[in-house]
């Protein structure tokens, strides 16, 4: 067991899946020479050479494109999207080519990729380089979707992304980096599809991603200290699959959903989950779901008005407080 | 600007050589394709009048000598990235007829079982690794292909094939940069048919060749060579493919060619000055090469004989795939992910 923050255990993760499997390689813009520009892939270019950790033009079209090339005939690419922002422009492999190949082709052509990109709100980078976007990824049919909250996760969810025989969209929280969490020795490999209850409780749900883990986390602490209102935390981690077992058994017991999303309100993920439960659950609930998101609102720069938007350990409490 | 049939050895000069750098089996063979892909795109539009052939098709009519040069110098294990035109491209690597005219017509027997339809063909088993709907989004996928050639050390070739529009977008200038930058054993075709949909191409690019033209701004040698005749375009394809294999990067060959038809099946191309059209009639492919053949001393009897019996295989053709079912609705929810279902939810 080792402490490792989230940023190194992005490189850990890649380096155990390119030391496995010899038809891994890496992609991207600035992640060799450079390490990346947020330094997540530091010493992959020393260990594994400069035929299978490449830096790219910026390119994003060329580098998803290529991506898809080398999966379609043999090779496991990972491919890195610096800002998800920037999935924007290279939209097209996101939504018509990666997940839509092996349909059309009648299972003819395959995809297994993963593409990671830097996620989310706290750098104070403005609207364009700030965002949330996994609901972008998430409403297309054929691909997968994760987002991991802790160091270990991202280890044990790039393990399952790279040894995914479909296109996964691995969404890292930029405001996580810095973050530090044991790590234990040896290999990691998690299941997609898998969510995690990170906080049991009896009172109320709480189904949160990311960013809004750890904060969904400091919220149900202080419910319990300030309020006696005991929530249960969950970490929902993959998108597509979704664990629907794992929230549908725990608004069983609880009778409360709330859902804490940091992408902007209309279309997000907490929406479906609360559109299933509505259809699958509705007689476990005790009071409407309510959804906690950042309003439907480009993102401000300046660090207040940034804070102000986002999803708060103090809104959480206060809203679920109200609902109770 | 290089012109890469300058560089070929004389033929179809009255009397040349019958084992020139072609020869008279790999010729009838051409032959053979180009009369193929032309009555299975005839064949295509006479089903879409009858409403057999449902959604849109494009159409290569004209264009038959492209598509049959750069097949015909692949050599097996190579691939071919299309696009929604891409009905030639798919015949000229062997597909079945009837496979590529039931998914046109939506039956069981269709490449694709009526999931992809015409603007995406797609079988693999014959290297044909999908035909591309998004202008330009398969120049870096074949860019892809290519970088695992590299990677694997593997020899074969990723053969990319797009209209003069497809110049104008984003991502043919990142592939081309991409490719060069990478050394890639990647081949780009540019089929040059004078039309960016219902635009002449001359309007919509301020220099004269829209692929040949823009070579230079990666690296690579203007290749523009003419379209319609099939021993021009298997030269240049055997020089490009050869560069590949030897380590020596991408080429860029724009090829001039002409299509009879309108851009897709809406459209009657009344936008084509008058005369345009017939004058390139004078220089149809199959036309031109028909002549070819009989100047290198082939009967007119050999000749009639594969015109024959490529006709009876295209009506064959059609009577399988007007017997060939539906497909059953189960497939609607097959192959989304590799486990063969479409479950999102655990």
């Amino acid at each position: 067991m080792a402490e490792l923050t989230y940023r190194d255990a992005v490189a850990r993760g890649i380096a155990q899946e390119m030391a496995r499997d010899p038809d891994v390689v890496f992609l991207g813009e600035d992640v060799a020479k450079a390490g990346g520009v947020f330094k997540t892939t530091v010493g992959l270019l020393d260990q594994f050479g400069p035929v299978r950790v490449r830096d790219t033009p910026i390119s994003e079209q060329a580098i998803l494109g290529a991506a898809m090339g080398a999966a379609m005939t043999g090779l496991k690419p990972i491919a890195e999207i610096m800002f998800s922002d920037f999935l924007a422009v290279c939209f097209d492999y996101i939504a018509n080519e990666f997940p839509k190949s092996r349909y059309m082709s009648n299972g003819q052509l395959k995809c297994p990729l993963v593409v990671r990109t830097g996620n989310g709100a706290g750098s104070r980078f403005g609207a364009q380089h700030s965002q949330s976007v996994e609901n972008w990824a998430m409403m297309i049919p054929g691909l997968k979707v994760v987002a991991p909250s802790t160091p270990r996760d991202v280890i044990g969810l790039m393990a399952a992304a790279v040894r995914d025989p479909d296109p996964v969209i691995f969404f890292e929280h930029k405001s996580l980096y810095a973050v530090k969490g044991e790590v234990p020795d040896g290999e990691i490999v998690d299941a997609l599809g898998t969510a995690r209850i990170v906080r049991p409780g009896r009172d109320a749900t709480i189904v949160a991603l990311a960013l809004m883990v750890p904060r969904a986390v400091e919220a149900a602490e202080r419910l319990q200290a300030e309020h006696g209102i005991d929530c249960e935390v969950i970490d929902v981690r993959s998108l597509v699959p979704l664990d629907t077992r794992t929230i549908l058994g725990s608004v069983g017991r609880t009778h409360r959903l709330f859902t804490v999303e940091e992408n902007p309100r209309l279309c997000g993920w907490g929406a479906e989950i609360v559109s299933i439960v509505a259809d699958e659950a509705f007689y476990d609930l005790d009071g409407p779901p309510v959804r906690i998101t950042t309003p439907h609102l480009p993102l401000p720069a300046a660090d207040t008005l940034e804070d102000a938007v986002l999803p708060s350990a103090e809104r959480i409490v206060d809203r679920v407080k109200r609902a109770m | 600007m290089a012109r890469i049939e300058d560089r070929a050895p004389a033929t179809a000069t009255g009397d040349a050589p019958l084992n020139d750098d072609i020869g008279e089996e790999l010729r009838l063979r051409m032959y053979r394709m180009q009369v193929e892909i032309r009555e299975a795109e005839q064949r295509a539009y006479d089903l879409f009048l009858q409403n057999l052939v449902k959604g849109t098709s494009h159409l290569s009519l004209g264009q038959e000598a492209v598509a049959t040069g750069f097949a015909a110098a692949m050599q097996p294990g190579d691939l071919s990235f299309c696009t929604y035109r891409g009905h030639a491209h798919t015949l000229a690597r062997g597909v079945p007829i009837e496979r590529v005219l039931g998914e046109l017509m939506g039956r069981d027997i269709g490449l694709m079982r009526g999931k992809g339809g015409s603007m995406h063909l797609t079988s693999a088993e014959h290297g044909v690794m999908g035909s591309y709907a998004i202008i330009g989004a398969h120049l870096p996928i074949a860019c892809g292909a290519a970088w695992r050639a590299q990677y694997k050390g593997a020899r074969d070739v990723s053969v990319c094939f797009f209209g003069d529009g497809t110049t104008n977008i984003g991502a043919f200038h990142e592939a081309l940069n991409f490719a060069a930058v990478w050394k890639l054993p990647v081949v780009f075709v540019c089929e040059n048919n004078l039309y960016m949909e219902y635009t002449p191409i001359g309007d919509v690019i301020p220099v004269e060749h829209p692929a040949a033209s823009r070579a230079l701004a990666y690296g690579l040698e203007p290749i523009l060579i003419d379209g319609q005749d099939a021993d021009a375009v298997y030269r240049a394809a055997s020089a490009a493919y050869d560069k590949a294999r030897a380590g020596g990067g991408p080429s860029l060959i724009e090829c001039l060619t002409y299509r009879y038809s309108g851009h897709s099946r809406a459209d009657p191309a009344k936008y084509r000055p008058e005369g345009e059209l017939d004058r390139w009639k004078e220089r149809d492919p199959i036309k031109l090469y028909r002549k070819r053949l009989q100047q290198f001393g082939i009967a007119e009897a050999a000749i009639t004989a594969i015109e024959a019996d490529v006709k009876a295989r295209v009506d064959d053709a059609t009577e399988t795939c007007k017997a060939s079912p539906p497909p059953p609705l189960d497939i609607i929810t097959t192959d989304v992910y590799a486990d063969g279902g479409w479950a999102w939810r655990n």
